[in-house]
């Protein structure tokens, strides 16, 4: 089987079953909204603070969204033992894994993107930064699904790891972080933002380029 | 492999060996001891007695003498980290996974006074304890990167397993140590910028002040060594309290 068929087939495995599995598509929405109105609520619903804390809010929630779904990425297969076909298979693990990731976040990233212009809107935020909310959305979310990987692959083993993954994997989300909102917040006041979005696409780059290789490493040895 | 000499080669292989290198630290032990005395009394009588006052800072500059060394060996014993984790996993060393494992929580302790000696630092100078700017943010990040790899360490029960998955979370995080480094030039930072190594090539310290901070920046490499060394030897202990030599080290302590 050729390389790009093997990913295909992959992906298209883990929508099917994503799609008969509904539920855990709906939770990160309603957790990533869920989350956004606890902030209002806590700090108080003055329209001023609202605006100038909401991509902050916004991308605090799509991270800790993206970081909670993370455990759905492999643990089935690695429940069923379909990961140990994987592994075993001939084609290269990190593009079988890459397939998965990207399936995963075809079916919990994705979906931030469609509420977080609405939410964006309730919190205030002015019309000509959604965009730049979406470009940053666009670029972040499969880098935090990349470097998330890598640390669901290090603790699937681990029967209580998901405290640890969180200690593992927020650090390295902190970069991702910084730029996105610095740049919405940065579009909001009406500057060009295009330093920091390219900034984005570099990190995205690289983590394609570079996650799968530690997470194929990390998945065969948490199988062995 | 021609071009090194086979005397350092032998060396390297011996010193791969945990019953060797269990003898040979415990040898030099005492002369590392020794070293680190003087290393640290010279650089702390010439930082706390024999440097002059700082013009605008006064006398509560010295703290650079704790501040900058943690600093540095932070950032130098990630880097240690990530190398030995890296030999570990291409050649199955089990000493470079066991020097990987006893550094983080050294380096923890590192950060932590970074972080802190920082801290007492910022508050008469800036007035204020703690701001979110790159320099600190990135090194408190590591000092979750280290608790991350302890933590990860201690959740798993096969430590072999354990040291492999540690060391590709250290290799991944590695991408943190140019951004703390390389953070008070790419951002504007109320941190100052790198004062012992500048652009220029040439310190912007007087040797006055500048050879106590080097006596003590070699004094905390020599502890983190010591420290490093008794660290393996007990983790060495524990992980090979099945195999003979451990044994005979047992029954040659109860003889004496």
């Amino acid at each position: 089987m050729s390389l790009s068929r093997a990913f295909f087939a992959i992906v298209r495995r883990d929508l099917v079953l994503a799609l008969r599995r509904r539920s855990e598509i709906a939770n990160p929405i309603f957790f990533f909204i869920l989350v956004i109105t606890l902030f209002p609520l806590g700090i108080g619903a003055k329209p001023t603070i609202l605006q100038a804390i909401a991509p902050g809010i916004i991308w605090v929630s799509a991270l800790l969204a993206t970081m909670l779904s993370l455990d759905s990425l492999f643990r089935s297969d690695f429940d069923d033992g379909s990961l140990e076909q994987i592994i075993l298979s001939p084609q290269p693990t990190s593009l079988l894994v890459l397939a998965k990731i990207t399936a995963h976040w075809l079916v919990t990233g994705l979906p931030l993107l469609i509420v977080a212009p609405l939410l964006a809107v309730f919190l205030g935020m002015p019309s000509h930064a959604l965009p730049v909310l979406l470009i940053t959305l666009l670029l972040g979310t499969p880098i935090l699904s990349l470097i998330g990987a890598i640390g669901v692959a290090l603790t699937i083993g681990l029967r209580r790891g998901g405290m640890i993954l969180s200690l593992l994997v927020l650090p390295l989300y902190v970069p991702v972080l910084i730029f996105a909102s610095n740049a919405v917040e940065i579009a909001s006041s009406g500057l060009p933002v295009t330093a920091q979005i390219n900034i984005l696409i570099s990190m995205l780059v690289m983590a394609l380029v570079l996650a799968p290789w530690p997470t194929a490493a990390a998945l065969k040895m948490s199988m062995s | 492999m021609f071009l090194i000499p086979d005397a350092v080669v032998r060396f390297y292989h011996r010193m791969a060996s945990p019953p060797h290198f269990y003898t040979f630290t415990e040898q030099c032990m005492p002369w590392l001891v020794g070293v680190f005395v003087i290393l640290v009394s010279a650089g702390l009588v010439g930082g706390l007695y024999l440097a002059p006052a700082d013009y605008q800072q006064g006398d509560s500059y010295r703290i650079i003498y704790i501040h900058v060394p943690s600093a540095w060996m932070s950032l130098f014993i990630y880097i240690v980290m990530a190398v030995a984790g890296a030999i570990g996993l291409v050649w199955r060393i089990k000493l470079a996974e066991v020097v990987l494992v006893s550094s983080a929580p050294i380096g923890a302790a590192f950060t932590f006074i970074a972080l802190v000696t920082g801290s007492l630092w910022g508050k008469p100078m800036w007035g204020t304890w703690w701001v979110w700017d790159a320099r600190l943010t990135s090194e408190l990040v590591l000092l979750f990167l280290y608790l991350g790899v302890m933590g990860l360490y201690g959740a798993m029960d096969d430590k072999r397993v354990a040291s492999k998955a540690v060391a590709i979370l250290a290799l991944v995080g590695v991408v943190n140590i140019p951004i703390i480094h390389y953070s008070v030039e790419w951002w504007s930072s109320l941190h100052q910028g790198p004062t012992v190594i500048t652009k220029t090539g040439k310190p912007a310290m007087h040797s006055s002040m500048l050879i106590p901070l080097l006596l003590m920046a070699l004094a905390f490499k020599v502890y983190y060594v010591i420290a490093l060394m008794q660290r393996a030897r007990t983790e060495l202990l524990s992980r090979e309290r099945n195999s003979q030599w451990v044994k005979n080290k047992i029954a040659m302590g109860a003889k004496l």
